[in-house]
């Protein structure tokens, strides 16, 4: 039989300050990606306006499409070519333009432009207002979904693991959304539920070696066994179910990303991202349960002495 | 075997058939979102402030025309701001008179200043009203436009009120979402409207004062050889002879087998007003207006008894089928307005179905041969299993006549992915006691035990999320929401319950179990 890691036995705690430096670097050079240099790039669903799909009936270029669209005059398009050369999506800001016409008038535009004939697969609208609207629900829901999950992982284990798991899940949630910002992507609603569902999921790894914890230590620490120990022990003994089910994950968002469509591509790319920093994180997320500890219990002996350092 | 061991076969078999009654036939109960089959969805907002003004508008001519029937003379009606009514008696005198009009005839109205010696006063519509009216412009508007899409023929529309002001409209599988949307926002507010000839048109339209009682309009006409548009300015009456309330049937017709108009059939009470109406004007000229733009001016010849009248104009035969709908349909009380819109093209929907096939196949072919490479017998188990859960899932999603969208697919692609976590925490612990010693039944007895805890826990969160998901998306995201909680639940009861029964089947009966195959 194939087994993995089966007397796993690698030293994470004693590493565990490179893990934490890892995760941390991480988190800084997302934040700092983000907030100075790439920023988030928002879909239409929270900016508003207008998104079109265009196919023509044989192959055009982005020079054919905006030469189309000047002709009409609609603001700053951006115009990407959507999978092979016939396709094309074009992004407008808010638009003065009545929607009602707009699909009719962008069609006849790079038509007469083209000379041939195209379809509009696809159109979304939205309104400022609407946009405005979901940008805030967004963070809510966000922030909501980790709220849940810091009560519920409190309520199961322990206030500590709560409050550890909340900090895995900010880890995974920005570290997505700087290789989001990296690779430009665009964060639009689907891109959303990938996050909500990063947020649910990657904790996972991070719940199997909690419980393992705690199940090892309601049996009584060992003679001789420190915590550092045995939470290393945990970790090493869940190493290979952590790392499977996080596989077969990855598997599924992976043929997502290659088989799904442009339409879903964004979508699966965050999961991919989300499904691995999960699973890292789930190393320096239970190190820190050793951390919590450890600091913890020297806080009340430290208390008018000075502090015994180790 | 035992009773409890029937029980529980009956219990999968029973899940598993209810789940095939479910799904078939599968054309029929699979529910395609408006991503997958084409179609549009569309969140209009209902204007009410300018609802409300166009109301306080009307009741402001009521009121100019109630008093003035009754001899008082008005020198002003206006609206301010959106529920209020200026008014300027031409003679103080009169102002008890008036008192008692305002109160037999406009009772959602209450006076809110008034100056007595000056014969000016201030009428607002009570608050109680207000909130009537916001309400009612909502249902109203909902109803108008469930009319107007039952006639314009659309398999399985759906029209809800969304929060406050908003309705939602899905009309799956629209070939034409331009008319479509054409034929929904259309305020289709009609009005005839006698032309005040008082005032020379050309002159209003470059800006000279016009009666207190006319407006300016334009006629939109164009040539049928040059395509050209010309506007052409027409001075009518404010104040609407008919309404399209007014209005019972419309028709569509040829003229001269050609020209198309629609024909219009007046309710009884509208007959009536219209007879009078066309013999006290013989000679006129009567604007028909709708939504603030004349659609043709046409002389009054004689007396028109019949309750009959007729839209003419330079429109396609398709345009005069929807001015039709529109027309039958009755009006928006409100302007509504587009605040959002996602179509899809019927082909880009194909597209995508095929993709979420490949994307569905591909992710259960990889999941199910590393299961089986890695987990053997057990691993079969375990695909057996999952193809259990994407049974009850593609049930479920059918019998709750959810949809399936993209972001659907992907929730199920997904769950083939998750799915089988379950079943990977279960064995690796089976593996593990097996490591420690124990026998196959005891570790089997322990892995399932051990591992269910860990199970529920790692369940929990991504409902957590899914939830929260559902409470906040919107179509498509809600889909996914949907087949992603569906997934793992089923999970519990396939990777779980199932999993075990089979186990129970195989190693649990009769004679000593020497090995797995795990």
């Amino acid at each position: 039989m194939i087994q993995i890691f089966v007397n796993a036995n690698y030293d994470f705690v004693g590493k565990r300050r490179w893990f934490y430096a890892a995760s941390a670097g991480l988190m800084l050079l997302s934040l700092i990606w983000i907030l100075f240099a790439g920023g988030l790039n928002y879909g239409i669903d929270f900016t508003g306006g207008a998104l079109i799909q265009v196919r023509y009936d044989k192959p055009a270029t982005v020079d054919l499409v905006r030469r189309g669209l000047d002709e009409i005059k609609l603001g700053a398009a951006v115009i990407q070519q959507f999978g092979d050369a016939q396709e094309y999506l074009i992004r407008l800001p808010q638009v003065a333009e009545n929607p009602e016409t707009l699909s009719k008038q962008v069609r006849d535009a790079l038509a007469k432009a083209a000379g041939g004939k195209v379809e509009i697969r696809r159109l979304e609208f939205v309104g400022p207002q609407v946009g405005r609207d979901l940008q805030l629900q967004a963070l809510y829901a966000v922030l909501a979904g980790m709220a849940g999950i810091l009560i519920y992982v409190a309520f199961r284990f322990h206030f500590r693991d709560g409050v550890i798991s909340v900090a895995a899940i900010a880890h995974d949630v920005i570290v997505t959304l700087g290789a989001l910002s990296i690779t430009h992507r665009e964060l639009s609603l689907p891109v959303l539920a990938a996050l909500l569902t990063i947020v649910g999921y990657s904790i996972n790894d991070t719940i199997v070696v909690f419980d393992r914890i705690r199940e090892s230590r309601g049996k009584g620490v060992r003679k001789g066994q420190t915590l550092a120990e045995l939470v290393n022990a945990a970790m090493n003994q869940t190493l290979s179910r952590t790392l499977l089910t996080s596989f077969t994950t990855f598997i599924a968002a992976a043929v997502l990303l290659i088989f799904g469509g442009e339409v879903l591509r964004d979508f699966a790319f965050a999961l991919v991202v989300g499904v691995v920093t999960g699973t890292y994180s789930s190393i320096a997320a239970a190190s820190l349960v050793l951390d919590w500890e450890t600091w913890s219990r020297a806080r009340p002996r430290s208390s008018g002495k000075v502090p015994a350092k180790a | 075997m035992t009773r409890r061991l029937w029980l529980r076969i009956g219990l999968v078999a029973f899940v598993a058939a209810v789940s095939v009654f479910y799904l078939y036939p599968p054309r029929k109960t699979m529910n395609l979102g408006l991503d997958l089959q084409g179609g549009i969805h569309l969140v209009l907002g209902v204007d009410i402030d300018k609802a409300l003004q166009i109301q306080t508008d009307r009741t402001a001519e009521r009121v100019r025309s109630t008093l003035e029937a009754k001899g008082i003379a008005v020198q002003k009606a206006e609206r301010r701001g959106n529920t209020e009514i200026q008014l300027q008696l031409a003679a103080p005198t009169t102002w008890a008179d008036a008192q008692t009009v305002f109160e037999r005839e406009f009772p959602s109205f209450e006076v809110k200043e008034a100056d007595q010696s000056a014969g000016r006063l201030v009428l607002a519509m009570r608050q109680r009203e207000i909130a009537s009216q916001r309400e009612s412009f909502v249902r109203q508007g909902l109803e108008t436009i469930r009319n107007r899409v039952d006639q314009f023929g659309v398999a399985e529309p759906s029209i809800q009120q969304q929060g406050e002001n908003r309705i939602l409209v899905q009309l799956p599988g629209v070939q034409d979402p331009e008319r479509a949307k054409a034929l929904i926002g259309k305020t289709a507010l009609l009005e005839f409207k006698l032309v005040d000839d008082r005032v020379d048109p050309a002159q209003a339209a470059g800006g000279a004062p016009l009666p207190p009682t006319a407006e300016l309009l334009y006629e939109r006409r164009v040539d049928p050889e040059t395509k050209q548009e010309r506007r052409i300015p027409i001075v009518v009456q404010k104040k609407p002879m008919l309404t399209g309330a007014d209005v019972a049937d419309a028709e569509v017709r040829l003229d001269q087998g050609t020209q198309p108009y629609v024909s219009l059939t007046l309710t009884p009470a509208g007959g009536k007003v219209f007879a009078q109406v066309t013999t006290d004007n013989v000679g006129r000229l009567m604007a028909i207006v709708l939504d603030g733009n004349v659609y043709s001016a046409p002389r009054i010849q004689e007396r028109i008894p019949s309750g009959q009248a007729q839209i003419t104009g330079s429109f396609t035969l398709e345009q005069a089928r929807d001015l039709k709908i529109v027309l039958k349909a009755g009006a928006l009380p409100a302007p509504v307005q587009i605040l959002e819109e996602r179509s899809v093209g019927p082909s880009l929907g194909a597209d995508s179905i095929r993709k979420g096939i490949v994307s569905s196949a591909a992710a259960a072919l990889a999941v199910v041969v590393f299961m089986l490479v890695y987990y053997r017998l057990s691993g079969l188990i375990a695909d057996v299993a999952l193809a259990l859960n994407l049974l009850i899932l593609m049930a479920a999603l059918a019998g709750f006549h959810a949809t399936l969208t993209l972001p659907g697919i992907a929730g199920v692609v997904l769950t083939i992915g998750m799915a089988v976590d379950t079943n990977i925490l279960i064995f690796e612990r089976i593996r593990e006691e097996l490591r420690s010693g124990k026998t196959v039944r005891a570790a089997i007895d322990s892995g399932f035990a051990r591992a269910f805890r860990t199970v529920i826990d790692t369940h929990v969160t991504v409902l957590v999320s899914a939830a929260i998901l559902y409470q906040f998306g919107t179509g498509p995201v809600k889909g996914f929401a949907v087949t992603l909680a569906i997934g793992l639940l089923a999970s519990l009861f396939t990777a779980v319950f199932f999993t075990r029964l089979v186990f129970d089947l195989m190693y649990m009966r009769g004679r000593k179990v020497e090995s797995i195959s795990i």
